[in-house]
């Protein structure tokens, strides 16, 4: 069991990492969605699995699930979903001012330009 | 007056003339020097306790941990540096009054001035190492700021930055020194840490520490090779230079040397590099200011010579060098001083400071000749000044000194020194105010008005009177070397005298003298040589270090960061796999403890699942819908994995976050291309799936690894297991943990939320008021609409299923603390309640029967968990303890109260308000153009008489 969950969390970060590597917003995000899967299983993971251990206390039992990663990964989904939303308005902020939803600035490969160096010898004088 | 407070006033003084100016210069004036004049005041009332062997504490602990604590002392070390920099101070203010001109912002100049005092009295009187370094920083940055007071000069600027790069990058040296001191003397305090010779000087970390102190030493007394910096900083206002580069900010790096004296001192390494700076920067710079034009440059190479001095004084180690540091320091204040504000006064009649432009001033300017003649013949060591008195104590320790074995090496060096330093004394006086009179000054010199020329004429009061009665100054330096060397009984018992018959040091000061005025005679001959000779210009080489460091910074940083985010994500990527891997290789891995868990088939289905959605949506991303469907999947499998595990609560709250994040994803994807176009090059794609394959095999090892094996350390989760019931009064852990152990982090992330859900709905407003807005409202439908925009049958579903879901969400929420549930799962589920209701029948519609504006709702929960929290304090217990009781209202069976409900409740709220504000935004954006604001619910209603659509025109006509 424990090697299904293991190679779940390496195909989503797989994944997710391929999809963050695109070019465009929309699978960047979808990319980051999936990275967050990856890690919030990850840290839920760190209390190892427990099948049928209760979650809430009970009498006659001594073997309890790890509260504390759940306690971490539960505020980490709700944050995750937060920062999603914020990301997908600026995707769209660009897209929609700029009709661009490229994630690379524009010419990012190419030298920084004359102007630049300008600028910073003046601003060093 | 408390010793808190005499550091304290310069620094809150400093706000005083920045808002006098606005009364007049006067005024501005006035306050400054009242502030200085009160501190100093404070300083002088303890100097019968101080001088009479007593050392004043004051102390208050900041960081205790770190063994930073607030101490300072007042001993009679301290109180010779703190007066002098506050009376020099006094001085220095009342010739500025009248040496700046009205385009110069005295406000501005008296505020920084104050700074840097401040910080100077913070250095001497600090008892702990680590605050002695933040003010140390301090005095960089305030002469920085006062280097470059003339903006507007580009040789202010560059000389401004250049001090500051160099002291600050001999700070740097400094902060590394004194923490490797403190860990070897097992303090940071000085007066533990000064008893502590011994296993200082036995501690590996002494030569460490030595050099790195020494090297913060060096850089702000200017010593060779950082000398540099000292000349370029003449093209500050001469108030400034008269200030810091003679009296107080130079000899900061001489005070530390003499204050950890006592630990550092004595040792060979000491005694080699601190002698060997010392004289080598003395000969150098009496040199160079020989060949130097301009009074200041001259004076700055004077001012680094004896600052050299003084330095191999100290690092000969011997008492009675300790002695003559002291006496010299004390000297070269007063006639150094006098000096640079005479040179102001040259500058400021004549309108220039080049000595081949001057010349016969004497006849001009009887006044200034005067006071220069007095402090320069000082500086030259001629006798009944007081120059001349310290000078012989250095020739004297010279005699005795020994260096690289040879004991005449140091005698010759320093009558070298001395001899050029009677050159330039002389060549200052002569070039400036003897010669014949000129025709071509620049302005028609005259003395200035008494503001000016009042401050140096009271300087060379001392500088004659100890001159003549050495015997005067004899007590006091003597308590002061006292306390550098931490012994009384160690003081020398030599005496400072005019007279000590016909000796070595006698022999070598008259080779001095006659040798200066030789070489002033030769100086048309030697100037010519000097011109001619190619020397290396500190200045070019210091930029061209600068610019080359900055070149090769920018080189890198554009390497890595140069605006593709694609590159800096796979760069990120590949170096956490890369430290990652070199850690599992070279670590030791937590041992396998644990069993593996038998696979069950259901297990395998939901796995097949989830590997299945991945690898599909990594073939079909470009289809951006199905790669949506597919992230369900992905939500839904891993929301039924948690479940599987044991872990209830996550597996709801991962169940509701999925709906609203595909809801939102929706929302956008309405705006946002259907489709990725292939852009990509396959040996691209290529690369990025060789480097996503190795993220994930490299996660899967690590989480495989974590998983087979047991805690390295019991888990402080027994401890929440324990205390859950007995302390926070819940059977439910997680929820415990989130609303009372871990409250204040819970806290945090509800206002976090709220900040996120605020910052789309800025975002948005903005969109809204820019171009965007039309082109929203005016963009056309890509596709056939659908007839129904509000089906009867989605609205009447709805209806019906809010109120079961609002119970469905109140009854989660009431559960929480006892049973899987809590805030944050019923905020989602009631908020998916409501955003159905939106969906079925539009955003207007649903807005225009929204009552409370979900800002409103995300601050009232912020403020509910807040004041639940704020409420434990009334009971006397700290912010966000938690209480709890159980009633019993009959019939009813007993039931529990505990305040975390009432938390619980403000982290409800926040998540409805933050997750409906943002979708809310979302659909804000959605609206076009002729789109009919819907009256109505649905679009069909068989309530209703007259049908909405496509009708109005009977319905007028009926009317009609």
């Amino acid at each position: 069991m424990e090697l299904l969950v293991a190679t779940a969390v390496g195909m989503l970060t797989a994944s997710g990492i391929y999809m963050v590597l695109r070019l465009r917003t929309f699978p960047v995000i979808i990319g980051i969605s999936l990275l967050t899967y990856a890690v919030n299983v990850f840290l839920f993971g760190s209390g190892r699995l427990l099948p049928n251990a209760p979650a809430v206390l009970t009498d006659g039992v001594d073997i309890y699930s790890d509260p504390l990663p759940q306690a971490l990964v539960l505020t980490a989904i709700v944050i995750s979903f937060g920062m999603t939303a914020v990301v997908v308005i600026v995707a769209l902020g660009s897209w929609l001012a700029n009709d661009d939803d490229m994630v690379d600035t524009p010419n990012a490969d190419t030298e920084p330009d004359a102007a630049d160096d300008q600028a910073r010898a003046g601003a060093q004088s | 007056m408390s010793l808190f407070l005499i550091a304290l006033l310069p620094f809150l003084g400093a706000l005083l003339p920045g808002l006098m100016i606005h009364a007049g210069r006067q005024a501005c004036f006035m306050a400054t020097f009242l502030v200085t004049g009160l501190t100093t005041v404070g300083l002088l009332v303890h100097a019968p306790a101080v001088l009479g062997g007593e050392v004043i504490q004051a102390q208050l602990n900041w960081i205790p941990s770190l063994g930073l604590n607030v101490n300072l002392f007042l001993d009679p070390l301290g109180f010779f540096f703190a007066g002098l920099i506050l009376i020099i101070g006094l001085l220095v203010i009342v010739y500025a009054r009248y040496y700046l001109s009205r385009q110069d912002n005295m406000g501005e100049f008296y505020s920084y001035l104050l700074l840097f005092q401040g910080a100077m009295v913070g250095i001497v009187l600090s008892d702990n190492i680590l605050m002695l370094v933040v003010f140390w920083e301090l005095t960089s940055l305030s002469s920085f700021l006062l280097i470059g007071f003339w903006k507007h000069l580009p040789a202010g600027r560059q000389g401004a930055r250049m001090a500051l790069t160099t002291t600050g990058m001999g700070g740097l040296a400094l902060i590394g020194g004194m923490i490797l001191l403190g860990q070897a003397g097992g303090s940071y305090d000085l007066t533990t840490l000064l008893q502590n010779r011994e296993m200082v000087q036995a501690s590996p970390l002494y030569i460490p520490a030595l050099l790195l102190i020494l090297l913060g030493c060096f850089t702000k007394s200017a010593q060779f090779p950082f000398h540099y910096w000292l000349p370029h900083a003449m093209a500050a206002p001469t108030p400034v230079s008269a200030y810091l580069h003679s009296a107080t900010m130079v000899k900061a790096g001489l005070f530390l040397m003499a204050r950890l004296w006592p630990v550092l001192a004595g040792t060979e390494a000491w005694t080699y590099i601190v002698c060997t700076a010392g004289l080598l920067t003395m000969v150098i710079a009496a040199f160079i200011a020989f060949f130097k034009h301009d009074l200041k440059a001259l004076l700055a190479f004077s001012t680094i010579s004896h600052l050299g001095l003084i330095t191999f004084l100290l690092g000969t180690g011997t008492p009675f060098g300790v002695m003559a540091a002291v006496f010299h320091i004390l000297n070269h204040a007063t006639f150094k001083a006098a000096l640079f504000m005479t040179a102001g006064i040259v500058d400021h009649e004549a309108h220039t400071r080049d000595m081949t432009r001057l010349g016969g001033l004497r006849h001009l300017m009887p006044i200034t000749f005067m006071i220069a003649t007095l402090a320069s013949l000082s500086m030259a060591g001629i006798p009944l000044l007081n120059g001349f008195i310290s000078k012989e104590m250095m020739l004297e320790e010279a005699t005795v000194t020994t260096l690289y074995g040879s004991p005449w090496l140091v005698t010759i060096v320093a009558t070298v020194g001395a001899l050029f330093s009677a050159a330039y004394s002389f060549r200052f006086l002569g070039h400036t105010f003897f010669g014949p009179k000129r025709s071509d000054y620049p302005a028609t010199p005259h003395d200035p008005g008494v503001g000016l020329w009042l401050s140096p004429a009271l300087l060379t009061i001392p500088v004659v009177v100890l001159g003549v009665a050495p015997f005067l100054a004899e007590p006091f330096v003597k308590t002061v070397t006292a306390a550098v060397l931490g012994d009384a009984s160690l003081v020398p018992d030599k005496y400072l005298a005019l007279w000590h018959g016909f000796n070595l040091p006698l022999l070598m000061s008259v080779i001095a003298v006659i040798g200066g005025i030789l070489m002033l005679l030769a100086y048309k001959p030697l100037i010519k040589a000097w011109d001619n000779t190619p020397r290396p210009e500190a200045k070019t080489i210091f930029e061209a270090l600068v610019n080359g460091c900055g070149t090769a910074a920018n080189r890198f940083a554009e390497g890595l960061h140069n605006g593709s985010f694609t590159r800096y994500a796979a760069i990120m990527i590949v170096t956490t796999t890369a430290v990652g891997a070199f850690a599992w290789i070279t670590g030791t891995s937590l041992a396998q403890g644990r069993e593996m868990l038998p696979i069950t088939p259901p297990a395998f289905a939901g796995w097949a699942m989830l590997v299945a959605a991945t690898l599909f949506m990594v073939r079909v991303h470009r289809n951006r819908l199905a790669t949506l469907i597919l992230m369900g999947i992905v939500g839904l499998i891993v929301s039924v994995g948690f479940n599987y595990f044991s872990a209830p609560d996550l597996a709801l709250t991962q169940i509701s976050v999925e709906v609203v994040t595909i809801i939102l994803l929706l929302l956008a994807l309405n705006f946002l291309p259907n489709s990725t176009p292939v852009e990509s090059s396959p040996a691209r794609r290529t690369r990025d799936g060789v480097i996503a394959v190795l993220g994930g095999v490299a996660t899967t090892m690590l989480m495989y690894s974590i998983l087979m094996s047991d805690f390295p350390t019991a888990s402080i989760s027994e401890y929440f297991l324990a205390n859950s019931y007995k302390g926070g009064g819940g059977d439910n852990v997680v929820n415990v943990i989130l609303v009372d152990f871990r409250g204040f982090d819970t806290f945090g992330e509800i206002i976090v939320l709220g900040i996120a859900a605020l910052v789309i709905y800025a975002l948005t407003e903005s969109l809204l008021s820019s171009s965007v807005r039309a082109r929203l409202l005016n963009r056309g439908y890509e596709e056939e609409q659908a007839g129904d925009a509000h089906p009867l049958m989605m609205v009447v579903l709805t209806r019906v299923m809010m109120p079961v879901v609002l119970m469905v969400g109140f009854y989660i929420f009431l559960r929480g603390h006892n049973e899987p549930g809590g805030g944050f799962i019923s905020g989602l589920v009631v908020a998916i309640a409501v955003v159905m209701q939106y969906m079925a029948s539009g955003f207007a519609w649903a807005e225009r029967r929204q009552r409370y504006p979900y800002h409103g709702i995300i601050g009232a929960g912020v403020l509910v968990a807040g004041l639940t929290g704020i409420g434990s304090w009334f009971a006397g217990v700290p912010f966000l303890s938690s209480a709890f009781g159980y009633f019993r209202i009959p019939p009813m069976n007993e039931f529990e109260l505990a305040t975390a409900m009432a938390f619980d409740l403000g982290v409800f709220l926040a998540v409805v308000g933050a997750v409906m504000l943002s979708l809310e935004s979302y659909s804000r954006l959605a609206r076009r153009q002729g789109d009919e604001t819907n009256e109505h619910a649905m679009d069909i209603d068989p309530s209703r008489e007259v049908p909405p659509i496509g009708s109005l025109r009977t319905t007028a006509q009926k009317e009609g």
